[in-house]
């Protein structure tokens, strides 16, 4: 669409917090991706800043905003985004590659997710031999293998049957409860109900933001 | 990511295209190979002539017709080298040893039922010594032999394989300017270059030749010198005695071995790397085939880009990915290259001699990693600057 200027978000002001559930749930094209990927830093605003732990990121350099994704944060995808034709073990121990551990700490590490995802029977199993509920395993377990703060979810069950979904879903909120900040985005209200706090998005604004009156008390306790 | 984490992660996406991998390096393949098996017959051709000048020793001036500069032979001059001049020289020139007048005529020799073109070169028998040139089996012509123009003939080995096939050629006779000659020897062999061959040729007395072909001309004149003497002042007498006897300064050339050995090997310097050159274009073309496959891979693997810079990858992490597989690439071919230019040397040695140097080898490898990493840079720098969400997105 070049030439065309679209506006994905506008005057969005949200803050999010440590140890927070938030889901932001909107219809296909209301922004709920882009919001995600600008506050998980793949993602650069056209105006506007995002702070992180008080720090304006705002004009960090390529090699910065790296280090943050790296360390920081961790991403689990609709589409899984596994790197074919490589082993589990590989897969998990990518982000490791990239902050400078050692190749025995590395498959050690990446180990130790696998079994905690409950997948240390598939270490060597390509990502087309393992079920789509598997797959996302794997990504979940190569999104903590850093021991990041914050898990970016993109759709995570979109791609999986109800049963793998629950799973998953069970994983993220067993996350929250270790204190991780879980930012997950959806269009469905049924997943959106998993989280403790809602933020409703369409035509790139924020409609509400809802904490969730069952999980009230939880949130009030932090 | 240190760099031995990187150089696996290329080696595993090469391994994954074989063909591709092969198919694209052919260029770098078949350049350095043509630079290898060039360097190699030019370094092959002037070991060859470097070690006929050692055989003849240094302490020999060749007087030849006709003027010879730096940058080429002899010109079409008209050959005023005589006898008479040889005996002058013989006689007058100082610091000299002895003096061997030669000529060189094409002849047709006969034995029994086969009929060969080859040379015949006619010689003082005090040559034959003097430039290390003995027969090999049988002699070679004797003094008396030659006072008295007797009929005998040393055959070139190449001329013994022709004609005579397995017999024993010594003590048979041979037929050549119609006359009959008796074959004492056979020559020691001294190797072929460039297609010219130096042991297709007769030699036989000088004199005998002389009287047959009935000329006063010579091809050249070989000096021995004193070697207790500077070489150049037994040549600046040599150039004296000529100009005494109304020679001009263009219809005559004096050269020491060396002198000549460093105008040819001058010359043979510049053809080799003319053409080593001109293989280097096809190192060129190679590069640009890289850099192809590269572009393409980075479209390709655009999704894998978005994903590492996803989890962390720097820009710089994801730039030397790329530059590692593209040197690879052209590292791959050059070792091949290497590996084919080494055989094809070692196929044509049997044919003339070649000789693989280890410069060329360092030359060629050093060339083919610049052009990975010059050809490589661009499709590099292209996957490092994707933005992760854009490159994530592609479909």
């Amino acid at each position: 669409m070049d030439g065309v200027t679209v506006t994905a978000l506008a005057g969005i002001d949200l803050d999010i917090y440590p140890g927070d559930f938030l889901a932001i749930l909107g219809p296909s094209g209301s922004g709920k991706s882009t919001l995600m990927h600008i506050a998980g830093f793949l993602d650069k605003p056209t105006s506007g800043d995002v702070y992180i732990n008080g720090q304006k990121v705002f004009g960090f350099s390529e090699s910065r905003l790296a280090d943050i994704r790296n360390k920081t944060i961790g991403f689990i995808f609709q589409q899984f985004n596994l790197l074919p034709r490589t082993s589990s073990l590989d897969n998990v121990a990518l982000p490791l590659v990239y902050s400078r551990v050692s190749e025995t700490n590395r498959k050690a590490k990446a180990a130790a997710m696998l079994d905690l995802v409950g997948l240390s029977e598939r270490m060597k199993n390509h990502p087309n031999q393992l079920s789509g509920g598997q797959q996302q395993r794997v990504a979940i377990a190569r999104a903590l293998v850093n021991d990041p703060q914050i898990i970016f979810a993109d759709e995570p069950t979109g791609n999986l049957d109800s049963k793998s979904g629950d799973e998953i879903m069970a994983f993220l909120t067993e996350l929250n409860k270790q204190g991780r900040t879980i930012i997950l985005v959806t269009h469905e209200q049924e997943v959106a109900d998993h989280a403790h706090r809602t933020v409703y998005i369409k035509d790139g604004r924020i409609i509400s933001d809802k904490i969730s009156l069952k999980k009230k008390s939880s949130i009030a306790a932090r | 990511m240190n760099l031995h984490n990187i150089f696996d992660v290329s080696i595993i996406a090469l391994s994954r295209n074989k063909t591709r991998a092969l198919l694209t390096s052919l260029g770098i393949i078949i350049g350095v190979a043509s630079v290898i098996l060039l360097i190699s017959i030019g370094e092959g051709l002037k070991a060859y002539i470097n070690g006929q000048f050692e055989s003849m020793g240094t302490n020999v001036l060749m007087v030849m017709p006709g003027k010879m500069t730096g940058q080429g032979g002899p010109g079409m001059t008209v050959n005023k080298l005589t006898f008479k001049l040889s005996d002058q020289l013989s006689k007058k020139a100082k610091y000299v040893k002895f003096v061997s007048p030669m000529i060189m005529s094409q002849t047709k020799i006969k034995y029994r039922d086969v009929n060969y073109d080859t040379s015949v070169l006619g010689l003082d028998p005090n040559y034959v010594d003097a430039m290390n040139y003995p027969a090999q089996i049988g002699r070679s012509f004797s003094s008396a032999e030659a006072d008295r123009s007797a009929k005998v003939v040393v055959l070139g080995p190449t001329v013994v394989k022709k004609v005579f096939k397995l017999e024993d050629p010594i003590g048979k006779y041979i037929t050549m300017l119609d006359k009959r000659f008796l074959v004492i020897g056979i020559a020691k062999a001294q190797g072929s270059a460039l297609g010219q061959d130096d042991d297709d040729r007769v030699m036989v007395p000088i004199t005998t030749l002389r009287g047959l072909l009935d000329t006063d001309r010579l091809n050249a004149i070989s000096i021995k010198t004193d070697p207790e003497v500077d070489i150049d002042l037994a040549k600046q007498s040599v150039i004296d005695i000529m100009l005494k006897n109304k020679l001009d300064t263009d219809q005559f050339s004096v050269n020491s071995a060396e002198e000549l050995l460093a105008t040819i090997n001058g010359i043979l310097g510049a053809l080799t790397l003319g053409l080593a050159g001109i293989a280097a274009i096809s190192l060129i073309v190679g590069g640009i085939g890289i850099m192809n496959i590269m572009l393409v891979s980075v479209t390709e693997r655009t999704r894998e880009i978005g994903l590492r810079k996803a989890v962390g990858a720097q820009p710089k992490d994801i730039l030397i990915q790329f530059l590692i597989e593209a040197v690879v690439l052209s590292l791959l071919g050059g070792l091949i290259g290497v590996a084919i230019g080494a055989l094809g040397s070692y196929a044509l040695s049997f044919f003339l001699q070649t000789s693989v140097t280890l410069w060329s080898i360092a030359l060629a490898f050093g060339f083919s990693s610049a052009i990975g990493i010059i050809f490589g840079v661009w499709p590099a720098r292209k996957a490092s600057k994707l933005s992760p969400i854009d490159a994530l997105r592609y479909e």
